[in-house]
């Protein structure tokens, strides 16, 4: 649907019926890929409001105290232990990544193949980077005692919980790094400005899998403000 | 023609400023719930900053980077209803936590 034919639909809350009313499609204007993408973040958002539900439980309902995080996650810098460090750099990381994301699909909407590709590429290599702190803090908390049924610092579920939650959280960045390296390639060859069609479908390409592709590293940084707020400060 | 379409394809792109805008907030909230571990601020005032800041810092990304605030209400609230549900969910797991915990203690640490 084009924004012409857009501008003339209801506004605000009318729109809600009329939409849903119109025997055709409910989501007007938005394409069905970026539709089913933002259906999948939903229930993805309930795998995660799941595990969040039990962290919350499990840490409240143990009878044996729970390790303090800023000690745990705490990393030394000249010789001088800093509550947290890793934790904020790795935040700023995915942040400066889900920053760079959204100027790629600016760009991409603005058909300027170069600055898109790199602005991709750029977000990819803050991923790697963050995947690759991750692993860092893992062998370190591993090196330390943590393991999933016991750990040197209290509760024994401190450990379940955090190689489950941090690792499902580090499985969707690397799997989003993959395609964004994937979506690079595309863009700097110019598949999107051909219209070529991809491997799974006959589809054309569109500058719009790049705001999909947005959607999806933008919910792993959402995700990961909820694990920084939750886990590692509260 | 095909200029045509060009045209109306591009109005949906938005000012950079817009989104180097979040990209400093997001900076400045991340920053401000790092101090209050920095300060160490504890009980009720720890747990409502972060709350505070973790909201603010997922409203912006949701609303501007994945473009939600420009979406028709249709889209939002498809989505958000459902989130508000299971938020309210997890408050209610998180608020019984209390009896589980006071059971345990009755019966482990009492041994009654």
């Amino acid at each position: 649907m084009d924004q012409a034919a857009l501008k003339k639909l209801p506004k605000g809350w009318k729109s809600i019926p009329s939409d849903l009313n119109s025997d055709q499609t409910a989501f007007k204007g938005v394409q069905w890929g970026k539709a089913m993408m933002w259906i999948f973040l939903l229930s993805d958002t309930f795998i995660f409001s799941c595990f969040l539900l039990s962290y919350m439980k499990g840490r409240g309902s143990t009878v044996e105290p729970w390790p303090n995080p800023s000690e745990v996650f705490a990393l030394d810098f000249m010789g001088v232990p800093v509550p947290l460090l890793l934790i904020a750099i790795m935040t700023f990381v995915l942040i400066t990544s889900s920053g760079t994301m959204a100027l790629a699909v600016k760009y991409g909407y603005e058909k300027n193949r170069k600055m898109c590709g790199w602005f991709i590429v750029a977000t990819a290599l803050g991923g790697l980077t963050f995947v690759g702190m991750q692993a860092f803090e893992w062998s370190k908390l591993i090196h330390e005692g943590v393991r999933p049924w016991e750990n040197p610092f209290g509760a024994a579920q401190f450990g379940s919980f955090f190689f489950m939650i941090t690792g499902f959280h580090g499985t969707h960045v690397s799997i989003g790094v993959i395609f964004l390296f994937i979506f690079a390639r595309k863009v700097f060859k110019g598949d999107f400005d051909s219209g070529k069609r991809g491997y799974f479908t006959t589809m054309k390409s569109n500058y719009v899998a790049i705001e999909i592709l947005g959607l999806y590293w933008h919910f792993v940084d959402l995700v990961w403000v909820f694990i920084f707020a939750f886990f590692y400060l509260w | 023609m095909a200029e045509n379409i060009k045209k109306k394809e591009q109005t949906t792109t938005h000012k950079i400023g817009i989104y180097l805008w979040i990209w400093g907030l997001l900076f400045v909230l991340s920053f401000f719930s790092y101090m209050v571990d920095w300060f160490q601020f504890q009980g009720l005032l720890r747990w409502t900053l972060i709350l505070i800041f973790m909201f603010l810092k997922a409203g912006l990304i949701m609303a501007f980077f994945m473009h939600l605030f420009w979406e028709r209400y249709t889209l939002v609230n498809v989505l958000l209803w459902p989130m508000t549900a299971i938020a309210c969910f997890v408050g209610l797991m998180v608020a019984e936590f209390q009896y589980t915990v006071f059971t345990r203690f009755l019966y482990f640490v009492l041994g009654s």
